[in-house]
């Protein structure tokens, strides 16, 4: 494909990868912030080929994994309310909650449909004028545009069988949250790509002038991310710590102003959020501005908002902090598998449980083989 | 990474788990049990061969293949026994849209039929049809679809020789479902089974991957995308046979391992299959995969991996390699076979897995479809 192959190619990976080799030996650890990155880097086997100093921690930018089990549960019951479709997108329908999920809901009956945008779940309404449709709102800043998007279109033609469940969420107070958490030993980030589209790079530059910490926002390109992770490791050699843009091609110094006007028009900031395996965190959720009461689904419902324990065993916290690798985890790969998750982390394939589940085991495998151990 | 990595108890722990007898433990049926994928396979081995379980339904192949004894009765001669070898298989089609670029329903439940019974090797021979009808549905669609299930048979030289009507309240099925079942003849001396992959084989597809999942999915209009694609959906049953006749020739019918089609769960599912039947490593090559341009796209943008995305007019061969290389150009002189390719090879360990060497040089796991990518491809 045309301005895809480019960013794919194998050829300018080994010059870029040879200049890794040389640059330092230094042993690193960077984290990737996004699932979009983590899911290139498995499906590309890019773990493989960087040197071996080089160790890449998969942090907590999968939305869909962070989402708490008890927001889960009041999805799930409102999906179950009478008269109500409940739209969402794909990659939640398998997200476990504390009983059930939306698929195994679905399958017992509630209308629970999937949709690629939030203005298809507002056709949806128009259609069904008796019904009340919900949509499912989560995401970064990545998705919250398009959701103010359609709440605006939804105010200006006066749509009132039409709610939002909102579960946005922020990347920067998650990543101060995790640059002040004391058991946390990053060198540096690859930033998000598509999020700073939307925010710009400069909301980042308190990670170099307060932590010292190199930033580097990443395309999604497998190439993209080799580079992104040469120009941390060049800073880092360098002793710098700057705001770097790889992904220029797309990302502007102060992001999408239109897109940030509809989220501030529409959204304001919760005092705080629950994140999963992470707790709450200050300010770094997403809700309608009481100008938009009428579109809550949390106060057309009553929503109960409990907070519900994590599964005693999982461990998606220490994993989404990079604490921990998959394959530590108790359950991981046995109790815990893509077809029956416990942990949000293995059910997403940005998810970082789920991508090494499904891609990464192959060079364990064959190391085993060659340490002649039985598999 | 790797070099903080202890090969720990866990991990052959996850690898026993991945291999262990499934067990259905869901209360509900979901989508995901009709995809195809880890979910089907748990449906069908924890449940449906838990209770209908003979040794010719236990190989869960594409089709049952037996084979039935009789008194051949010759003047002159004293009584002797014959035998035919038979395949014999079913298929439910519930696509929706029921019309698509490239074909409909009708065309897709006989050719779906007609390529089960190919992949054993067999002539197909004479083909059932049911139709489930739902009230309302208009004749003249109906007409239309049953106009093309008779060029099919026409195209493929099969006959349907009989056939069911149920029609149902508005709501109980959704427009029409058609169920067909067909039986064919296995004249050669072939053994295919998707047991008999051996390391060193190679790995044929016979042309571009993902087509009909993807041409259905854009054809629900449920995304504003459009895109110049059609579904693949052929009669393999002839293209089988020029891979018969090649082997035949070559004196190397022992040669001939695995056939099979791609459809639900795409390439993946199908190697998948193979590699835990046979107990072998698969390894394929992204470069050597041929997939179309606008195929590609639209699974970008999408979200879809083309490797999963169902295929109707399409074979994996698995061949010895002394004769990869003839079939492959037998393959490709059959004008449903232009874009065939070698796409990969078999190995013997680690068993039961698949990987894909990327076109970026680092390398991945090909799993099982997990959950449902578009449910009501075929």
């Amino acid at each position: 494909m045309k301005y895809i192959d480019e960013y794919r190619s194998e050829e300018l990976a080994k010059k870029l990868l040879q200049e890794l080799l040389e640059i330092t030996n230094k042993p690193l650890s960077i984290m990737e912030v996004c699932g979009g990155h983590t899911h290139t880097i498995f499906k590309y086997g890019i773990e493989d080929l960087l040197p071996e100093n080089i160790t890449m921690v998969h942090g907590p930018g999968c939305p869909v994994c962070v989402i708490p089990l008890g927001r889960v549960d009041d999805a799930i019951s409102i999906a179950c309310s009478p008269r109500v479709i409940f739209t969402t997108f794909g990659d939640t329908m398998r997200v476990p909650g504390s009983k059930i999920s939306l698929l195994q809901a679905k399958a017992s009956g509630a209308d629970i449909r999937m949709v690629y945008s939030p203005l298809d779940a507002l056709k949806i309404a128009k259609k069904n004028p008796d019904k009340e449709i919900v949509f499912f709102a989560i995401g970064f800043e990545t998705t919250t545009p398009s959701t103010a998007m359609t709440i605006l279109q939804a105010a200006k033609e006066g749509i009132k069988n039409f709610s939002i469940f909102a579960n946005h969420i922020m990347v920067v107070p998650v990543l101060k949250a995790l640059l002040d958490s004391p058991d946390l030993k990053l060198d540096g980030f690859i930033g998000p790509g598509h999020v700073s589209t939307v925010i710009g790079t400069k909301p980042y530059e308190f990670i170099a002038s307060d932590y010292k910490k190199p930033i580097v926002i990443s395309g999604f390109e497998p190439l993209d991310i080799l580079q992104s992770v040469y120009m941390v490791v060049k800073q880092i050699v360098n002793n710098e710590a700057r705001v770097e843009n790889q992904y220029k091609r797309v990302v502007e110094e102060n992001g999408n102003q239109r897109a940030l006007q509809a989220i501030l028009e529409v959204f304001e900031a919760r005092d705080s959020f629950e994140w999963r395996g992470l707790g709450s965190i200050a300010y770094s959720g997403m809700k309608l501005r009481q100008k938009y009461a009428e579109f809550d689904a949390e106060l057309k419902f009553r929503v109960a908002g409990l907070q519900v324990a994590d599964h005693k065993a999982c461990q998606c916290g220490e994993i989404l902090k990079g604490v921990k690798k998959p394959w530590e985890c108790k359950v991981f790969g046995t109790a815990c598998t893509p077809e029956t998750p416990i942990g949000a982390c293995m059910v997403s394939s940005e998810g970082a449980c789920a991508a090494y589940y499904n891609f990464g085991r192959l060079s364990k495998v064959v190391q085993r083989l060659n340490n002649n151990l039985s598999i | 990474m790797a070099q903080d990595f202890n090969p720990s108890s866990l991990f052959q722990m996850a690898e026993n788990s991945r291999r262990k007898k499934v067990d259905i433990k869901d209360k509900f049926i979901t989508l995901a049990h009709g995809s195809g994928g880890k979910a089907t396979h748990q449906l069908v081995e924890g449940l449906f061969l838990e209770y209908l379980r003979n040794p010719i339904l236990e190989k869960l192949e594409d089709q049952a293949v037996f084979s039935i004894s009789h008194q051949v009765n010759k003047t002159n001669s004293v009584n002797k026994l014959d035998s035919l070898r038979f395949a014999f298989t079913t298929d439910s089609f519930v696509v929706n849209p029921i019309f698509f670029p490239g074909g409909d329903i009708g065309k897709l439940a006989i050719y779906g039929t007609i390529n089960d019974l190919a992949m054993s090797g067999a002539k197909p021979l004479y083909l059932s049809a049911a139709f489930i009808i739902e009230e309302g549905f208009l004749v003249e669609d109906l007409k239309k679809i049953v106009q093309s299930m008779q060029i099919a048979a026409q195209k493929a030289q099969i006959q349907i020789v009989t056939g069911d009507t149920k029609v149902v309240e508005k709501g109980s099925v959704d427009k029409l479902f058609i169920n067909t079942s067909g039986i064919g003849l296995i004249e050669s001396n072939v053994q295919i089974s998707s047991t008999l992959a051996q390391a060193g084989d190679k790995v044929i597809v016979s042309g571009t991957i993902g087509d009909h999942g993807t041409t259905i999915m854009i054809a629900r209009g449920e995304l504003e995308l459009e895109a110049d694609i059609k579904s693949d959906t052929a009669p393999l049953n002839f293209l089988v046979q020029d891979i018969i006749n090649e082997v035949t020739s070559l004196g190397k019918l022992n040669s001939l391992h695995c056939l099979r089609d791609p459809t639900r769960g795409g390439i993946a599912t199908t190697l998948n299959e193979i590699a835990l039947s046979s107990n072998v490593y698969i390894e394929v090559y992204q470069n050597n995969i041929p997939i179309q341009e606008e195929v590609n796209g639209a699974c970008e943008i999408l979200g879809l991996d083309p490797l999963y995305v169902a295929n109707e007019g399409k074979l994996i061969a698995i061949v010895s390699s002394d004769v990869a290389e003839q079939v492959l150009e037998r393959i490709k002189k059959n004008p449903l076979g232009q874009n065939a390719s070698i796409i990969g090879e078999v190995k013997s360990t680690p068993s039961a897995i698949v990987a894909m060497v990327t076109s970026f040089g680092g390398s991945r796991i090909v799993d099982m479809l997990v959950g449902d990518q578009l449910p009501r491809i075929c």
